[in-house]
């Protein structure tokens, strides 16, 4: 079976697929950078870091301490999470009224420290971490094999993403947070939390970067520069998408991975640059970004 | 009227804008149930005066209590509690939140009275207007539905202080009467109001007493009663 442009169909499905995957964590992690950007007017660099500490966490927790997959699923987002709350409570709260730049360089500090110490302890090569039983296998699903462990990964991460935009768009603590992006001293002034409700965005964000660790961690090798590879990357979606919109963040995410996908099955050569060159094009047409509102 | 605790008492109170001193000892009382207003002119200080009242402001430094209790000290977040809502200069209607949201958004005071929080139902009931709007966009409604919105949503939290920033400004005179129509509606609830103006027309005839600010300092203070006496040193003051 083959197109009449002659790539064969499973070729074109897998890449697709694996597309889908990729483009699934991009709109995790910039899902996250797109929240905590809008809140607290930080471009968190140190996002990648955390992805990465999310899936050295599960690694960690396997092969010392013989804690599975689903128990780190939860718990490593809830560990990177405090860490979080550590950070903003006890460094990035104090460069809010500053420069964009201060915090780029604080969270890119904080990246260089972590990805140090972990790669000074576990080396930099990738250390193999296995999909629970559960997911192992493939289904045929007709026309291809698809590979359980890849399709939860899409349809989670999915969930994720809606459930968030749910909370944010539709729901009370959502229109705090939405007004509190717009006005957070006004909101303050209405009697609401705000320095709380900032580090708990924090918290929250770099939790969904964790749980986009531990998902990886049985596809990518977990190692610990397997960040810096993505974050690059995620910002490009970022900026695509528009900075501070929810839903410009996973849309963007979920096309751009696919966009990548098709490109390796029609000009592999240009794969790695793609994003850059749309990313390109989208600010020369739409210098706000794609789902962005210019100012 | 004036017995028991003020609703507020500012005493020798300084405010900074960063390196810029703003404030330089503003003492005010304001009385439960009373309508205050604070004249001066574009500068002297009164936007600033509320702004540091809600804790917006850089450093603060003596006293404000608000329904008895010092809140000098106090984050912005807990100020609100002990009964005070604060309808800033620009309106702040949300745009990412549609009119209803809006509306919604401050939540019920800790410290507020029940008695005087609004149900969403009597505000609907005053401002037929966001009901009929509630589904809109905040920052698509009118100038006018903007303002009303404002100072709705403070209606409803049972706070009992109301601070309102020159809510006349800028609006056609039916909608400026429709707000002095609803002063008095609250404050035959019973509702202390701090107003800002420009608009001395509009100020005049709700208001109990009357303070006038200059470099960032009260310099006159006197009644309704006292009005008419004062009308030519008004006029020096406020350039009117």
């Amino acid at each position: 079976m083959s197109l009449n442009i002659g790539i064969p169909l499973p070729a074109l499905m897998s890449q697709l697929l694996l597309g889908l995957v990729n483009g699934a964590f991009y709109a995790m992690l910039s899902l996250g950078l797109a929240v905590i950007f809008g809140l607290l007017n930080v471009i968190n660099f140190a996002h990648g870091a955390l992805f990465m500490l999310g899936a050295l966490l599960a690694w960690v927790a396997m092969e010392h301490l013989g804690i599975n997959y689903w128990a780190m699923l939860l718990l490593s987002p809830l560990i990177v999470g405090l860490l979080g709350v550590v950070i903003e409570k006890t460094m990035l709260r104090r460069v809010y009224k500053l420069d964009h730049i201060y915090g780029l360089l604080l969270t890119l500090g904080i990246t260089l420290v972590m990805e140090g110490v972990c790669r000074s302890i576990y080396g930099v090569s990738g250390l193999p971490y296995t999909s629970p039983e559960a997911l192992q296998g493939a289904t045929n699903i007709g026309f291809m094999m698809l590979p359980n462990y890849r399709a939860w990964v899409v349809v989670s991460s999915i969930g994720v993403c809606l459930g968030t935009w749910y909370v944010i768009e539709r729901t009370k603590l959502g229109s705090y947070l939405r007004a509190g992006t717009e006005n957070p001293k006004i909101v303050e002034a209405f009697g609401i939390n705000v320095p709380l409700m900032v580090t708990l965005t924090y918290g929250f964000g770099v939790a969904l970067a964790a749980l986009a660790g531990v998902l990886a961690a049985p596809i990518m090798q977990v190692s610990p520069l397997m960040g810096q590879n993505l974050i690059i990357v995620v910002f490009a979606v970022v900026v695509i998408g528009g900075m501070g919109s929810i839903l410009g963040a996973v849309l963007t995410g979920l096309g751009l991975g696919i966009i990548e996908g098709l490109t390796k099955v029609f000009y592999p050569e240009a794969s790695s640059t793609v994003v850059f060159v749309v990313m390109a094009l989208v600010l020369l047409v739409r210098p706000a970004g794609l789902f962005g509102k210019e100012k | 009227m004036n017995t028991g605790t003020p609703a507020l008492e500012v005493k020798g109170l300084h405010a900074w804008y960063g390196e810029s001193h703003i404030l330089h000892g503003v003492d005010l009382t304001v009385h439960r149930g009373e309508v205050l207003t604070l004249l001066g002119r574009n500068g002297a200080g009164r936007t600033s005066t509320l702004r540091a009242i809600m804790g917006l402001t850089g450093n603060r430094k003596g006293s404000i209590k608000i329904n008895g209790t010092e809140t000098i000290d106090l984050p912005t977040y807990k100020i609100a509690h002990h009964g005070v809502g604060y309808c800033p200069e620009e309106r702040a209607i949300f745009s990412s939140l549609n009119c209803e949201e809006n509306l919604l958004l401050p939540p019920l005071l800790k410290g507020g009275t029940a008695e005087q929080a609004m149900t969403e139902t009597q505000i609907y009931e005053i401002f037929p207007n966001l009901a009929e709007r509630r589904m809109s966009q905040g920052t698509r409604l009118s100038g006018g539905e903007q303002q009303m919105l404002a100072v709705a949503r403070i209606l409803r939290t049972g706070a009992n202080l109301l601070l309102l920033d020159e809510i006349s400004e800028g609006l056609a005179p039916v909608i400026v009467q429709a707000l002095a129509r609803m002063i008095l509606m609250l404050k035959r609830k019973g509702y202390t109001v701090v107003m800002v103006e420009q608009n001395f027309r509009f100020a005049a005839p709700l208001a109990d007493r009357f303070y006038v600010m200059e470099h960032g300092a009260i310099v006159e203070g006197f009644t309704s009663d006292e009005l008419p006496a004062k009308i030519s040193v008004l006029t020096e003051l406020l350039g009117v």
